[in-house]
């Protein structure tokens, strides 16, 4: 098997700007940039964190990866495959978390997962013995209970357990702890951690919670207005400010980081 | 062979989720059913009124087969359209449709699976319908070409599939007013295609656009095997043009389907929020 995951090579994404005077400091002849010549290697087992705030272009990022958008500029390459070329190979070894946990709110869990199995080419007798393995070890009873009934933290476990039932080997979780209270981040968090290990893939997670990128991921990298300004583990990262912030966390770098970005890019915009 | 055994099952995938929804959103089938039989009864109560209204002495009964069959056609085929030019503003609606869009499979598989449950349901709804509409006025099919007419049926069935596949890339090209469209489709289908009344009575550019209507076909072939007992090789004549429709139709259907799909990839319209 292939040893890189995920290459990523100057991926860009703009997108025809919806409010442009909202938008302005990022508008190029009436287009927002999302994602900008991003480039990026994820090792095989890895987790991989992208660390942004808000709109630094995250979702498009794991869009352009999961097939759902295509890049203008770039190439991207998953386990060797070019996601142009090779699409629906690709789409066999990925699975993508949303923040919104994407269910058919009236159906149960059951029936939802039983649909994602299919969709992947399970059988029915296969498909409804693992997802009730899948629920009893999630502690979930109520297999025919609509899912809108559940806790959206329990929802976002159900997600990551649908999207782990096919196998796939780089799951693309976004912001997958967003909107949660902190003991179901906490449990959602062990619970990537747990399913992780079992199967031994390889995760690519998003996220603006700097605890989160810290805790989860081997290694990090900041996004920001749709570019990547400094890749490296969480440590690697902190000594870059060593210098300047004593004890730094993730958020300090950020600040640091960003603060700098946030004035160079202004004044790209006044140049042109 | 693992090829089309995988297809076959997201196939499957397809028709088994819509039935699902169909029985958890078990209030609104209820709606929909009651709706469809109180409009079925209330044109064929027309049919039965026509002597009084008139005040002329009418075939009474020859009115109200002529009204039913066009009710329950028109209730089967917009069935037909519905369900399928829905799929992706229903899925857009949930939130589910990056979800669907992500799986491996091949979209004429996700065509076929939703095709085939819209057609069972259609089906099925419409056996619901004429079982109430029976129950209410004295109906004799005893002399009707029924084999012939289900046969025109199902061929009518495959255009309107196309069409409604045409239809449903519109709430992916406009994902704000894009089911609207599909709805302005669906009632100038109804308009020109002869389900109340003969497409003779319409103005002559209407007429002309009645030809491009598979249901123009379907309705016209219905009337002549059910009211007038002809046999099944009399109704060549309009099961041709929809064979020709279907051919055209659905290969057209997938094609701009699929354009369509990448330029909502490049454009970024698959997303609702988030
Ligand atoms: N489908 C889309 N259509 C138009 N603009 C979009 C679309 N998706 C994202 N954007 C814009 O791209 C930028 C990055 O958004 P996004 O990738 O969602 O950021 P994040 O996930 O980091 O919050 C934002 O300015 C957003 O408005
Ligand atoms: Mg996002």
């Amino acid at each position: 098997m292939h040893h890189l995951a995920l290459n990523v090579q100057h991926v860009g994404k703009s997108f025809a700007s919806e409010e442009p005077w909202l938008k302005r400091l990022r508008r190029r002849n009436g287009k927002v940039c999302a994602v900008s010549d991003v480039s990026f290697q994820v090792k095989r087992g890895e987790i991989y964190g992208i660390l942004g705030p808000n709109g630094s272009g995250k979702s498009t990022l794991i869009r352009c990866l999961a097939t759902l958008l295509i890049p203008d500029a770039g190439r991207i390459e998953i386990f060797g495959h070019d996601l142009q070329r090779d699409e629906k190979t690709v789409k066999r070894l990925i699975n993508r978390v949303s923040v919104d946990a994407a269910f058919f709110k009236k159906l149960s869990a059951m029936e939802n997962l039983l649909y994602a199995a299919r969709l992947y080419g399970m059988d029915g007798a296969t498909a409804r013995k693992r997802i009730r393995e899948i629920l009893e070890r999630l502690g979930i009873k109520e297999l025919h209970q609509p899912l809108e009934h559940m806790s959206r933290g329990m929802q976002q476990k159900v997600a990551i357990a649908r999207a782990f039932l096919n196998s796939p080997i780089l799951l693309l979780l976004d912001e997958p702890t967003t909107g949660l209270d902190p003991r179901s981040k906490r449990e959602v968090q062990e619970f990537v951690l747990e399913v992780r290990e079992d199967h031994d893939a390889t995760v690519l997670l998003t996220t603006h919670d700097m605890d989160e990128a810290d805790k989860l991921c081997n290694r990090v990298a900041i996004i920001d207005n749709g570019k990547i300004i400094a890749e490296d583990t969480s440590q690697g990262l902190k000594n870059l400010i060593q210098d300047r912030v004593p004890n730094p966390t993730l958020e300090d770098v950020f600040m640091e980081l960003t603060g700098k970005q946030l004035v160079t890019e202004e004044d790209l915009v006044s140049e042109t | 062979m693992s090829f089309w055994r995988r297809e076959l099952r997201a196939t499957y995938a397809f028709v088994e989720r819509n039935w699902n929804m169909v029985k958890r959103y078990w209030g609104w089938e209820v709606v929909w059913i009651t709706y469809s039989i109180v409009n079925s009864l209330a044109i064929t109560f027309i049919g039965a009124g026509m002597e009084k209204i008139s005040g002329q002495p009418m075939n009474t009964q020859y009115l109200i087969l002529y009204l039913l069959v066009g009710t329950l056609i028109w209730s089967y085929l917009s069935v037909v359209f519905d369900s399928i030019s829905e799929m992706i503003a229903w899925e857009r609606w949930e939130g589910t449709i990056e979800y669907t869009f992500m799986a491996p499979v091949a979209r004429p598989t996700h065509m076929i699976g939703t095709t085939l449950f819209s057609v069972s349901y259609g089906i099925l709804r419409t056996l619901i319908i004429l079982g109430v509409v029976t129950f209410f006025f004295q109906i004799d099919l005893s002399r009707a070409n029924l084999v012939g007419a289900m046969l025109v049926l199902l061929i009518g069935s495959v255009s309107f599939i196309g069409f409604g596949i045409v239809a449903a890339v519109l709430p992916l090209l406009f994902p704000e007013r894009g089911s609207q469209m599909t709805h302005i489709i669906e009632a100038l289908l109804l308009l020109i295609s002869g389900i109340y009344y003969p497409i003779s009575v319409l103005p002559d550019w209407l007429q002309k656009i009645s030809m491009f209507s598979p249901a123009t076909y379907v309705l016209e072939a219905m009337r002549e095997a059910i009211l007038y007992s002809k046999g099944t090789s009399d109704l060549l004549p309009y099961v041709w043009p929809l064979i020709a429709m279907g051919f055209i139709t659905i290969p057209f259907g997938l094609l701009v389907f699929g354009i369509v799909e990448r330029f909502a990839k490049k454009t970024g319209r698959l997303k609702r929020s988030g």
